[in-house]
């Protein structure tokens, strides 16, 4: 099947989207969609999947026009897609989700599960996948859900696969594999659009790659280009991937981690009996697939998490912490940047100024005098959030803009000029640059080595991206189900570090 | 390969079951031993297993209240040990054990309130039954709403409308089966409301309940006072369906009469709790019913129309809630009466999460509060001395430890009271 989109326009208010986008994939051929965050690749992908509708331009399948109302004209059409955020029921089973939308039905709409069964059986032993059709979702690991997700879109006979983003939630071993299942599926003569942010992803599996920024295609590239010829192109302008570091003697242990245990929202343990030291002026970089107890680790260290009953102790500078609370913390010791800026990190509603003022309205704080006298004194507000404004480069109107307004560099900055500005000895920062432009992510990465550097912060970094963990970190932790698997120094091989986030000790 | 994940995923402990359920437990057994057992009564109770006239003649029961207490006490203390014993090795407490916990809990309390007097066994089962009925079918019409994602706080005002014009269209038609239509209908129509304003139109779904409650609440009362009141021989007049025994297993001893001489509403209720579960769990419309209500952004991208399926099971659900209404008025009393639905819609709210949204527990739970319903009205004629205020509260007071107590910690539809926009 050949797929054409031609001149595919895409407005959401004033903001486009998508301008003008020209993309072409032939039949067994994998072309990857490079682009930042935000740049518009997801939504294109929208588009061609029927959940938006286009303003303008057209889609052709094997030379004729298609007109997509809905996801079901484009499954229809053999366009199938695997989503960034599995469109998977947690609570059914794999043929469950496989058939849904098109069940086979015995009599009386009676559903016909051994027909459901014996399909993904059938496409799971065609390409190796390896999948149990009665298993529940929710039970499966998320590499195994994205072959279920191949699945689901090969069952409805997909020429053409769109992968938006697939490799963010895998170890670096389940990418290999993914990519090899993606040669396999090319061979057999199935398209594949594969949209990545990930340099080495797109070197390693692509034909052809198709660079879009800011909604627009700013031209093709080959695999064999550089990745910082490839950088420069998405991002507009010469990018310099590495961060400066200075070597350096790290300080005094500032944070302990003593075997603390920590439960998840479902009553699961999470964290277990896991230790870790911080010292002054080094950054200890946790690394680790999504999901194996990061976020409870950061919430139990802030105090928005008990550690379960029994199990063992945090501690600052020597002193247990477990009875303090969470605001105790951030008076003494912590600044927290969490891992989801919109949910956690920001009031979206709020102003910049308001925002800045959150966890700073107390009169006793030791940072700037925000309130007096219960009252909010304005003119003082203005003044420091103009000064973070001006020393994050925080690209916004004014002061009184409402936090949602900003893209997210730039609310991350927001949030990191916060926390960075109040009178802190531990930086817990968690996820620091996910969903963010190159450029705000450079900026980041500086910010986080001046803390290191010039105000000798232990500063905690939780990060998925092995990337990021690489080039900021002096030594590193690899999570895996809740416990350190081991900690090594930062020039450890991505191979080795690959092996421990599967749990496997080095 | 990664290696398996599963359910208790960073280790071997799983979920950690409530521990509610052995304490709530062992409250009552203390309770039914001691007062009921130790400080009861000796006085004899006689339990009346069969009715007179029946084919097959069960000797009556008779043993000494106290007695008695002290025997059930002693089941439900073992009951109570299994439950614990399950907590301890993490297990959770199945519901079936909690409901023959609950039976013998109720058992107690007759044979205590009816200390020197005659338990009538079948009589009290099968009003139970009838009485249950509107709670099954209105919990049913909860079921099919949440399980695609919309939360229905309304199911009184659905009761009450089929109550309402299940009796006025019976009364002026004179034919009770153009009653439960218009029931269906009407209380279909009500839902259509509830359903486009929380799926349309995003309106909160608590709000739009609590509104369709209060109208529906006043409409009736109005229409009653101003209408019915005044010309009640001709429009709230319909009578009951008649008593459709089916023979020789009518007449099987305790359960025969309960199960099998009801009127056509009961049957009804019988017929549509397993149709209700084989559409939702067993069929592909149900499939897909489940898919919107856990997961719609899911649904939609396999070409499910959200919105579509949400209407049409809400709707559907209210039309079912309808009948429920139908079966208090002429399924039962005879007439509409003012508010006569008395809370037993919000009854079924509870009975909806207490039965975890499967029809078969819903019916089962609701089947516990038509006991204590009839609990209530029975032992006020036995025991006069025991106030009435005191006995009324015994419904919601099942109700409160029932929700806190053994229903620990359920999981809706995920989606549940989520609205669904598109991008």
């Amino acid at each position: 099947m050949k797929l054409e989109i031609k001149g595919i326009t895409k407005r959401f208010g004033s903001l486009v989207a998508n301008d003008s986008i020209s993309l072409t994939v032939n039949a067994g051929e994998i072309v990857s969609l490079l682009g930042e965050n935000g740049a518009g690749k997801s939504t294109l992908m929208n588009v061609l999947y029927g959940l938006y509708q286009a303003e303008a331009g057209e889609i052709l399948i094997d030379d004729q026009p298609v007109k997509f109302k809905g996801p079901g004209d484009a499954m229809a059409a053999g366009i199938g897609m695997v989503h960034q955020h599995f469109m998977l029921i947690p609570v059914f089973t794999v043929a469950e989700n496989v058939a849904l939308g098109h069940e086979p039905t015995k009599f009386a709409g009676a559903m016909d599960l051994d027909k459901a069964r014996a399909r993904v059986r059938e496409i799971s032993d065609q390409f190796g996948f390896n999948v149990d059709p009665d298993a529940l979702v929710r039970d499966l690991p998320v590499g195994v859900q994205q072959r279920v997700e191949i699945i689901k879109a090969l069952s409805r006979n997909a020429k053409t696969l769109v992968l938006d983003e697939p490799t963010a939630v895998l170890t670096p071993q389940e990418t290999d594999e993914l990519m090899a299942i993606m040669r396999e599926l090319a061979k057999s003569g199935t398209s594949i659009i594969f949209i990545t942010h990930k340099l080495r992803e797109v070197q390693a599996v692509a034909d052809r790659i198709v660079v879009i920024r800011l909604g627009k295609v700013v031209g093709e590239a080959k695999p064999t280009d550089t990745a910082s010829e490839l950088a420069s192109m998405m991002v507009g302008r010469e990018v310099d991937l590495t961060v400066k570091r200075s070597k350096k003697q790290s300080g005094d242990v500032v944070l302990s981690l003593e075997n603390i245990s920590v439960l998840d929202d479902r009553g699961q343990l999470a964290v277990a009996g896991l230790s870790l030291e911080v010292r002054a002026g080094e950054v200890l970089a946790i690394a680790g697939v999504q999901g194996n107890g990061q976020t409870e680790l950061a919430e139990a260290i802030v105090g928005l998490r008990k550690l379960e009953r029994g199990s063992g102790s945090i501690k600052y500078r020597g002193l247990s912490i477990e009875g303090e609370s969470v605001r105790g913390r951030l008076e003494r010791f912590l600044s927290y940047v969490p891992e989801d800026r919109k949910k956690d990190g920001l009031v979206s509603e709020f102003s910049l100024e308001e925002n800045l003022l959150l966890n700073q309205s107390f009169e006793d704080d030791r940072g700037a005098p925000f309130v007096k006298r219960g009252l909010i004194d304005s003119a003082v507000l203005k003044a420091e959030t103009d000064k973070a404004i001006e020393s994050f480069d925080v690209r916004t109107q004014s002061s009184k803009t409402t936090a949602g307004k900003l893209s997210g560099g730039n609310q991350q900055k927001m949030v990191l000029a916060r926390e960075m500005t109040r009178p802190h000895e531990v930086l817990l920062v968690a996820q620091p640059t996910r969903g963010v432009d190159v450029g705000s992510i450079e900026f980041i990465h500086e910010q986080i080595m001046l803390e290191r550097d010039e105000q000798q912060t232990a500063v905690l970094l939780i990060s998925t991206e092995l990337d990021e963990v690489l080039s900021l970190a002096d030594r590193i932790a690899v999570m895996y189900r809740g416990r350190v698997v081991g900690v090594v120094s930062a020039d450890t091989s991505r191979e080795t570090l690959g092996k421990m986030m599967a749990g496997i000790a080095a | 390969m990664a290696t398996e994940v599963k359910p208790g995923m960073f280790s071997s402990q799983t979920a950690k079951p409530s521990k509610k359920a052995g304490l709530v437990m062992g409250g009552f057994t203390l309770i039914t031993l001691f007062a009921f057992g130790f400080g009861g009564n000796p006085a004899a109770v006689t339990f009346q297993l069969a009715e007179k006239g029946h084919l097959l003649s069960v000797p009556d029961f008779t043993v000494s209240s106290s007695g008695f207490s002290l025997l059930v006490g002693g089941l439900m203390g073992i009951i109570t040990l299994i439950a614990t014993w399950l907590t301890i090795k993490q297990k959770v407490v199945p519901l079936w054990l909690s409901l023959i916990f609950g039976l013998l809990g109720v058992t107690a309390l007759l044979g205590w309130l009816a200390a020197g007097n005659v338990v009538p066994v079948s009589f009290i089962l099968s009003s139970a039954v009838v009485l249950a009925v509107p709670i099954i079918l209105g919990a049913l019409g909860g079921v099919m709403s949440e399980r695609v994602g919309v939360v229905n706080i309304a199911i009184e005002g659905q009761l009450l409308t089929g109550a309402f014009v299940a009796s006025v269209v019976g009364s002026v038609t004179d034919n009770l089966w153009l009653g439960v239509l218009a029931a269906a209908i009407a209380s279909a129509i009500l839902s259509m409301s509830l359903a486009s304003l929380a799926i349309k139109y995003l309106v909160d779904q608590i709000i739009i309940g609590v509104l369709i409650n209060l109208l529906v609440i006043g409409v009736t009362n109005f229409l009653y006072s101003q209408w019915l009141a005044n010309d009640g021989a001709n429009v709230n007049y319909p009578g009951t369906f008649d008593i459709l025994a089916i023979p020789v297993l009518s007449e099987i001893p305790i359960i025969g009469t309960a199960l099998f001489a009801n009127r056509v509403t009961v049957y009804l209720a019988f017929v549509l709790v397993p149709l209700v579960w084989y559409m939702l769990f067993r069929t592909k419309l149900g499939l897909r019913a489940r898919a919107v209500g856990e997961h719609p952004l899911a649904a939609d991208t396999v070409g499910i129309n959200v919105a579509r399926t949400r209407f049409w099971w809400v709707t559907a659900g209210g039309a079912i809630a309808g009948i429920g209404g139908a079966a208090l008025s002429i399924g039962n009393v005879g007439a509409f009466g003012r508010e006569m639905s008395g809370g037993l819609g919000f009854i079924a709210l509870a009975v909806v999460i207490l039965g975890r949204w499967q029809p078969f527990y819903v019916s089962a739970s609701a089947l516990l509060f038509g006991f204590a319903i009839i609990m209530r009205i029975w032992a006020n004629q036995v025991s006069p001395g025991i106030p009435t205020d005191f006995i009324t509260m015994v419904p919601y007071v099942v109700t409160l430890i029932a929700v806190t107590g053994f229903a620990g910690k359920v999981r809706p539809p995920a989606a549940s009271g989520q609205p669904y926009t598109k991008g």
